[in-house]
């Protein structure tokens, strides 16, 4: 009987490509946010809203993950911003070699800021750097309080995290003040944006934030 | 679900260092999994004995799994302490919440075992 060990990181090889990814994104000076959420708390329809309020003053990328469809990809491409689909044919979310062969066809875009858009699912995609700048995870009103005591992870790990559908709230039993006490415990530095992708509410603080992101970023490069 | 990518990829590994070390048969893997990954224990081995029998290598390979704890060191008073409850990471001696993980998110292969033919 031999035993060999490894010690080796089962994400390693993920880990690699992440780190090449994110030299190639720093090079360029472009912020790139992974946003994450569960299916159906409206990730693609706060995107539509920010682009509609970005797109007139940066140049802007999107990377559209879905496990087989192009329905989103297409929504993001009526707003007359370069999109390109990854289907992941299953796979529960993006790893950092998808990110990075899509990347290739945005490469000489002179992009200011990407946005890769995740397989709707609050668990694995935590695991998978993609080598963007920060993770951005979303949640609506009607999913329930109790999403970031479930999954700590994405919330701990995020820089920013946005509650969408708040013009939902009076027909909930959300409480938005439990939301952020929870908060205070998982990941008390990141700042709550409180939104509505159907009505536009809380959409300029969100943007602004990310405005002053851009600038940063650029400023760094 | 990605626990199937994950043993798919542990397995890739040891076969090409079991090729290295000349090993014929594979009888233990050992993994190391923190409670704040977001792999299961019970979906990797569920993963890990469907995939194994795609490959004589591994056949009866049996997979053990070390879990481990969360840890947090705050970074007010630097104390170490375990976190229990696995989403408040907040000081008990302080009730500071700039705490570091210092433990928990392993998710790594140990060694395996094997035999030499």
């Amino acid at each position: 009987m031999v035993q060999v060990r490894m010690e080796t990181n089962i994400l390693g090889a993920n880990e690699l490509l992440a780190r090449k990814n994110r030299r190639v994104f720093t090079r360029q000076g472009m912020l790139v946010v992974n946003l994450m959420s569960s299916p159906g708390s409206g990730k693609t329809t706060l995107l539509e809203k920010s682009i509609e309020h970005l797109h007139d003053q940066l140049r802007l990328g999107v990377i559209e993950g879905d496990l087989y469809t192009d329905q989103d990809a297409r929504r993001i491409e009526q707003k007359g911003v370069r999109v390109v689909q990854i289907n992941t044919e299953g796979a529960c979310h993006l790893d950092a070699g998808m990110v990075g062969r899509a990347f290739e066809s945005l490469a000489n875009e002179n992009l200011d800021l990407l946005f890769i858009e995740n397989v709707g699912n609050l668990v694995c995609p935590a695991e998978f750097d993609l080598g963007e700048d920060f993770k951005a995870v979303v949640i609506s009103t009607a999913e329930g309080n109790d999403k970031p005591l479930k999954y700590p992870l994405i919330f701990r790990e995020a820089r920013a995290i946005l509650l969408n559908k708040v013009d939902l709230l009076p027909f909930t039993d959300f409480s938005v003040e439990r939301f952020r006490r929870d908060l205070d415990q998982i990941n008390p530095q990141a700042p709550v944006f409180l939104v509505s992708g159907r009505t536009g509410e809380g959409i300029k603080d969100w943007i602004e934030w990310l405005l002053e992101e851009v600038k940063i970023k650029r400023a760094d490069a | 679900m990605h626990e199937f990518s994950l043993i798919e990829g542990v397995l890739g590994m040891v076969k090409e260092s079991a090729a290295e070390y000349r090993i014929k048969k594979v009888n233990r893997v050992k993994l190391v999994v923190g409670k704040l990954s977001m792999a299961l224990p019970d979906s990797l081995h569920f993963a890990f004995d469907a995939i194994k029998t795609t490959d004589d290598l591994f056949r009866e390979a049996g997979l053990e799994i070390e879990e481990r704890e969360i840890m947090g060191n705050c970074q007010q008073c630097q104390q170490a302490f375990q976190i229990e409850d696995h989403c408040y990471f907040v000081c008990p001696s302080c009730n500071s919440t700039c705490i570091e993980i210092i433990q928990g998110r392993e998710l790594y292969l140990d060694y395996y075992e094997g035999e030499e033919n």
